[in-house]
């Protein structure tokens, strides 16, 4: 509209001049005049840009200046077993977080993957008799079902992502419980045990994991057809389809993706545990790895997904409570400070969605 | 008459069939598909009105939670002889109470067409901080946790009316929070508050009047109130157009924002009350309770028929809803053998059921 | 039907002439980010009056609306209600003043009862405060009933068809002591019946002294039931008058903003003068595409190497014909075929392998992922094509980009800026971009250069002609007249959903389609003739021509026996009319009917 109304009485009479993207207010946020190609943004930035910039960077600059903060002010942090004990700890969460990423670029959320991290839990100890390779193959199969159901419910019967992932959230847990009857089992197959503990040229065996994981979601988003779509379908769904995507397709896909993501997640957590423990592991964890995504940088309204971003948004959070229990403040203090910070995550998110 | 569309020579000629095949001259053109059309495809006419199946999957949806557990009784009755007994239907009954309670606050949430997974954090903090005002007498052991559970209700309605930022995220760190908060007030879990014996508080959560603890004629007096707020009042209206249509009640000029703040407030309210009877009746604000309590309400509520997406509701439905998940409780202990998550499968396979249901039931009507 | 002219009776006119004004505009405007969607627009409205409110997509209609019935405060300007300055901050405050809305699609609670839905808010009360429902379903029987429509109002909107949730809409309206009733599109989704209800309360509110804003784009409606018209055009106020004093013609002139007659200018557009070279055996044919409500017997042929015009007014159906084409839109009856094989499921995938492509009309809506870089916008449908075990590769990936961004001028910082970023114009050569690195054998252009600046738009409509030259099939859906006369080398009309007419050789003229467009008889020297190019198959069509007209005449008076009319008598005289005129230019015409010749 701006268009044609600037340049109608350059262009003379007559021209029909149609009218931008129609009269209703959702039409608005129309491409900025073509007359003024210089102007644009620049009024956007200032107050829209802080909220901007702080999505885009803010958790990398969180975590050095928590780094630094801790340098100079916490003793014995910045030593080798401190990083490799951080490390450790978020490890199962940046491995869920991944999935998470995936599934809310997608304009969706996951909320059973605590669920699926407690029912390969269960199942581990279940399948270790016939070796490790099974049982993990067991527990992840597991994982990909918490997965195909959610993403069935989610694509095809077209529910709300929230509710459809509810009944796993609610059932899956109790599922977990059922199978292992209740009860916490110790591990003592030494190859699980070793993915625990074991490190390769000084990594511990399950940093490394995520690392690679990490690796592999961002090649993913960034690089194969499947991401692609993935992130084109959050950011536009409608389009999508139009474009001939598969997007039922593309969404059971990124849902099952999640939930082997989770149960590999519960694996290794076991395997840290040395003890498979259904009945508590992963309780939070969706809120953990939300917070992750979010705080990462990923919107909630999908359309984009940051691997990096999410993966520092998981050390954020790990390196604020630690941060709170050196400094001898109780684990409740941690607790409100994450609410916190979950909350202005996805405040600011907002704030640039109603661009 | 679809042939006279496209095989009419000019815009006049065409005008003129189609006018003269539909007989209402003004109007015909447009609604043509609708028109019988003799041997040319006629497209899907409107639904006859309200059909017999029609009005009984509307019949299901409100009574069949009430249905199932009726039979669910009747066949344990005869199966389990001490599920029947006075004293045992007491103890479900004021288990089920808090839960219901809880369960009413979720129901309102849900019919405006949000969520609140902040009433299980809640819940226990209502209770700690009960247990901790009790000494001081009844009025603040009420007072003080009705105060901070409205207040965070308040907080998380604020963020999700006037923010517009999405319930689930909200309430998920309310649910952190206030577990915080509980924390803090009890030395991260090590102190246990205990409520004076025989103070007319802890009378409130373990007496009794006419066989029936105080707890069930509370949550019995709230619903009744509830029932009443939700289908009698212009409030309970628009909580059901919020969820139902939050533009066309937006364009009706009701008070969608406030509507929505008031029922996190009430949800956080319940749940905080709920809280601090429970504490009450067990002596003293335990710090452990009420994870997963979020869960069960929702399953309840949505088992007792109130759609997951918002719009249509009852509380007489989430009453059923939560009394049949306190007796399929009550059978798993009585039956001994089984693991007592099984419960929880059960909520989440009823769910899935009750949702993908609705679903298919809503889906033909609500995209017309 | 009784020709326009003489359609609104003598006595409506001067009844409301010396009416008081209950609302007015002065001077309003509004904007939104980016878009002027109202400027400098007055607007007054009489007591009694049924005042009509016309334009085409973007002129402001909607805008204005929301803006008297408080939905949108204006930026610019006074609203007055009965010589008061008044301003809404929330619709329930125009409501309260008297201002009641009813909106295209029905905005009520399907949910909730019929009753709850028109009490909503201010439902009857008994001594306790509590709402008395035997009272609510009493007033909401009776209300009904008074529009003819016998209801339980205890059942839940949802089970109601979709006229009669418009007719609550209704009730609830002007249940509410209303001065002024808005009537947003309200017939879109009638049937004859409940149209005809509609208008007997229109007429009911009218003796009541009641005015109603009609926006419509039915121009049978209109005319039957309004006493003025305000058009709007962009955003600004065009006319305001007796409806009586305009013919069809004006007003569609006054609506897309062409004079009637007006010297053809070649070269305004960047379209080339010339004709392209058509091949015979079309690649695309749709015979008599249904769907309920929206289409109503579209039929048609594209050539490859044509750019083939559809037109038609707002509502005529003609997105809806591209987004059908394109596998977007499920039909209820109809074929499409491709090269003469039909396109097996109604699929967007399945139109794309076949090889069609669509550029979708709301270029925000359907068409750019805002979020993703020029580069991954252009390539979305092209993934496939472009990846080798799932993994794109980037090579082929950027010289596609680079290929595409030279040929179509795109103009973006870097292949990495975000589409969202980009000029209305950009981003429109990005989504044709996305579509032509898909080699398609069909390319449906559904407003093309809407919204976006002139340059961009004249290098869009160059594109076009190159690429029909080049030998693709081009389908040109437009409100833009000038574009349509210019680009395309036939076009087809289409009315209510329905194909009207089709122009071609010396007709693909403004004038022409403006009378089509307008239902308008077309004079006598205008009237189609046959361009020599196709003098072979205009025999052969002429042929066809005939035989459909015998079945359709019989068709069409089984109808009129068999519909229940109102006016049966009426209904058959017209028929016979149409017969002879058809018989009459049957001889002489050859319109190219969009008839499959089988």
């Amino acid at each position: 509209m701006t268009a044609q109304a600037t340049a109608e009485p350059v262009r003379g009479e007559g021209e029909h001049g149609d009218g931008g993207p129609g009269g209703k207010s959702r039409g608005a946020g129309a491409g900025p005049g073509p007359g003024l190609p210089g102007t644009r943004g620049r009024g956007l930035l200032g107050r829209r840009g802080t909220a901007a910039w702080l999505q885009e960077y803010g958790v990398y600059a969180a975590v050095a200046a928590l780094l630094l903060f801790n340098a100079l002010f916490t003793d014995h942090f910045l030593t080798t077993d401190n990083l490799r004990t951080q490390l450790i700890q978020v490890a199962p969460i940046v491995i869920v977080a991944l999935g998470m990423a995936l599934v809310i670029g997608t304009e969706g959320v996951d909320l059973s993957v605590g669920s699926a991290m407690s029912l390969a839990a269960a199942l581990l100890p279940l399948y270790l008799g016939y070796g490790l390779i099974p049982a993990l193959l067991v527990a992840l199969l597991s994982g990909a079902l918490v997965g195909a159901v959610n993403g069935t419910l989610v694509s095809v019967v077209g529910l709300q992502p929230i509710v459809a992932t509810l009944a796993l959230f609610v059932g899956g847990r109790g599922l977990a419980l059922v199978m292992a009857d209740g009860q916490l089992k110790q591990i003592v197959n030494p190859d699980l045990l070793a993915l625990g503990t074991g490190s390769l040229l000084g990594i511990p065996l399950v940093v490394l994991v995520a690392g690679v994981l990490a690796l592999a979601v961002a090649f993913v988003v960034h690089r194969t057809t499947f991401g692609r779509q993935v992130v084109a379908i959050g950011g536009n769904r409608a389009a999508a389809a139009l474009a001939g995507l598969p997007v039922k397709r593309v969404l059971t896909g990124v849902y099952i993706l999640c939930g082997v993501l989770a149960a590999l997640a519960g694996v290794l957590a076991t395997a840290r545990l040395t003890a498979s423990d259904p009945s508590s592991l992963g309780t939070l964890m969706e809120l953990s790895a939300i917070t992750a995504v979010v705080v990462g940088g990923t919107p909630l309204s999908g359309g984009s997904i940051r691997v990096l971003g999410t993966v520092a948004g998981a050390l954020l959070m790990q390196l604020l409570r630690a941060t709170l229990v050196k400094h001898d403040l109780p684990d409740s203090t941690a607790q409100i400070a994450q609410a916190a910070i979950i909350i202005a995550a996805v405040y600011v998110a907002r704030e640039r969605r109603s661009r | 008459m679809k042939q006279t569309s496209y095989a009419a020579k000019t815009a006049k000629t065409a005008k003129s069939a189609r006018t003269a095949a539909a007989g209402t001259p003004a109007t015909a053109s447009a609604d043509a598909p609708a028109l019988p059309a003799p041997g040319g495809p006629s497209g899907p006419r409107p639904r006859p009105a309200s059909t017999v199946a029609e009005r009984l999957l509307a019949g299901v949806r409100s009574q069949g939670v009430l249905a199932v557990l009726l039979s669910v009784v009747v066949v344990a009755s005869f199966v389990y002889p001490t599920f029947a007994t006075l004293d045992n239907a007491r103890g479900v009954l004021v288990q089920a109470s808090f839960l219901a309670v809880v369960a009413l606050g979720m129901t309102l949430v849900i019919i405006t067409g949000g969520i609140d997974l902040s009433v299980g954090s809640v819940f226990a903090l209502g209770g700690v901080l009960a247990a901790w005002a009790s000494p001081w007498g009844l009025l603040p052991a009420l007072l003080v946790p009705l105060a901070a559970c409205g207040a965070i209700g308040l907080l998380n309605g604020l963020l999700i009316a006037r923010a517009g930022m999405a319930p689930f995220i909200v309430t998920l760190a309310s649910l952190l929070g206030a577990r915080g908060l509980l924390l803090a007030l009890t030395d991260e879990g090590a102190t246990t508050h205990l409520v004076p014996k025989g103070s007319a508080f802890a009378e409130l959560g373990q007496g009794s009047a006419a066989g029936f603890g105080y707890p069930i004629l509370i949550a019995v007096a709230l619903f009744a109130a509830g029932g009443l707020v939700l289908q009698r009042t212009s409030f309970g209206q628009t909580l059901f157009a919020v969820g139902g249509s939050g533009d066309a009640a937006t364009l009706m000029g009701l008070p969608v924002a406030r509507a929505k703040v008031t029922v996190y407030v009430l949800s956080g309210l319940l749940a905080g009350f709920a809280g601090a009877i429970n504490a009450a009746r067990l002596s003293s604000g335990v710090t452990i309770i009420g994870t997963g309590m979020e869960l069960d309400a929702i399953a309840a509520v949505v088992i007792g028929g109130t759609l997951l997406v918002g719009g249509a509701g009852s509380v007489t439905g989430t009453l059923w809803g939560v009394l049949l998940l306190a007796v399929i409780q009550n059978l798993i202990n009585q039956i001994g053998s089984l693991n007592s998550s099984y419960q929880s499968v059960v909520s989440g396979g009823f769910l899935i059921l009750v949702v993908v249901a609705q679903r298919y039931v809503s889906r033909t009507r609500k995209s017309l | 039907m009784a020709p326009p002219e003489a359609a609104p009776p003598a006595a409506r006119g001067t009844a409301s002439a010396s009416a008081p004004t209950v609302l007015e505009a002065r001077g309003v405007g509004k904007r939104f980010p980016g878009v002027v969607a109202l400027d400098d627009v007055s607007f007054t409205l009489r007591a009694g009056e049924t005042h009509a409110l016309v334009g085409e997509n973007g002129a402001g209609k909607s805008t204005l609306i929301k803006v008297l019935t408080g939905v949108h405060r204006p930026d610019a300007g006074e609203l007055l209600l009965a010589g008061r300055p008044v301003g809404f901050a929330r619709p329930a405050e125009a409501q309260a003043a008297g201002i009641s809305t009813i909106y295209q699609e029905v905005n009520l609670v399907p949910l909730m009862s019929v009753a709850r839905n028109v009490f909503l808010g201010r439902e009857p009360k008994n001594r306790l405060r509590l709402i008395d429902f035997p009272r609510m379903h009493a007033e909401a029987a009776a209300l009904l009933d008074g529009f003819g429509v016998t209801v339980d109002p205890r059942r839940p909107l949802h089970t109601l068809g979709l006229g009669t949730q418009q007719m609550v809409a209704l009730a609830r309206a002007v249940s509410v002591d209303a001065r002024v009733v808005v009537m947003d599109e309200p017939t879109s989704s009638l049937e004859p019946r409940e149209v005809e209800t509609l208008f007997r309360v229109i007429e009911d509110l009218r003796r009541r002294n009641i005015a109603v804003v009609y926006v419509s784009h039915r121009m049978d409606e209109l005319y039957r039931i309004c006493d003025r018209v305000t058009v709007l055009r962009d955003g600004r106020h065009i006319h305001t008058g007796p409806l009586a004093e305009l013919d069809r013609m004006q007003l569609v002139s006054m609506m897309l903003g062409r004079e009637v007659s007006e010297v053809r200018r070649d070269g305004v557009t960047g379209f080339g003068a010339d004709g392209h070279d058509v091949t015979r055996t079309p690649v695309l044919t749709a015979k008599n595409l249904v769907r309920r409500h929206q289409l109503d017997g579209v039929s048609l042929e594209l050539h490859p190497g044509e750019v083939l015009g559809l037109g038609g007014l707002l509502g005529s159906g003609r997105s809806e014909t591209a987004k059908a084409l394109a596998g977007a839109l499920s039909l209820d009856a109809g074929e499409v075929r491709v090269a003469g094989r039909p396109l097996a499921r109604s699929s967007p995938a399945a139109a794309i392998r076949a090889g069609i492509s669509l550029l979708p009309e709301d270029r925000k809506a359907e068409g750019i992922v805002p979020g993703l870089s020029v580069r991954e916008n252009i390539v979305l449908a092209a993934l496939p094509r472009l990846s080798r075990g799932g993994v794109v590769s980037r090579a082929r990936q950027d010289r596609l980009v680079e290929i595409f961004v030279k040929r179509l001028r795109i103009k973006a910082s870097s292949p990495e800026q975000k589409v969202g970023e980009l000029s209305g114009g950009n981003q429109q050569k990005v989504l044709l971009a996305r579509w032509l690195c898909l080699e398609p054998k069909v390319l449906l252009l559904d407003e093309p250069t809407r919204g976006i600046d002139v340059g961009a738009k004249a290098e869009v409509q160059a594109l076009i002609d190159e690429l029909a030259g080049e030998g693709l099939a081009v389908l040109l859906v437009s409100s833009d007249i000038e574009e349509l006369v210019e680009g395309a080398d036939r076009i087809v009309v289409l009315r209510n959903g329905g194909t009207v007419g089709e122009l071609v050789g010396e007709n693909v003229s403004e004038d022409a389609l403006l009378a089509a467009l307008a239902d308008h008889a077309p004079p006598a020297e205008t009237t189609e003739t046959a361009p020599p190019a196709e003098t072979t198959d205009a025999v052969e069509t002429a042929d066809a021509a005939e035989t459909a007209d015998a079945a359709e005449t019989a068709d069409a008076a089984e109808t009129a026996d068999a519909a229940e009319t109102t006016d049966a008598a009426e209904a058959i005289e017209t028929a016979e009319v149409t017969e002879a005129t058809e018989v009459t230019e049957a001889a002489e015409v050859v319109e190219a009917t969009e008839e499959d010749p089988r």
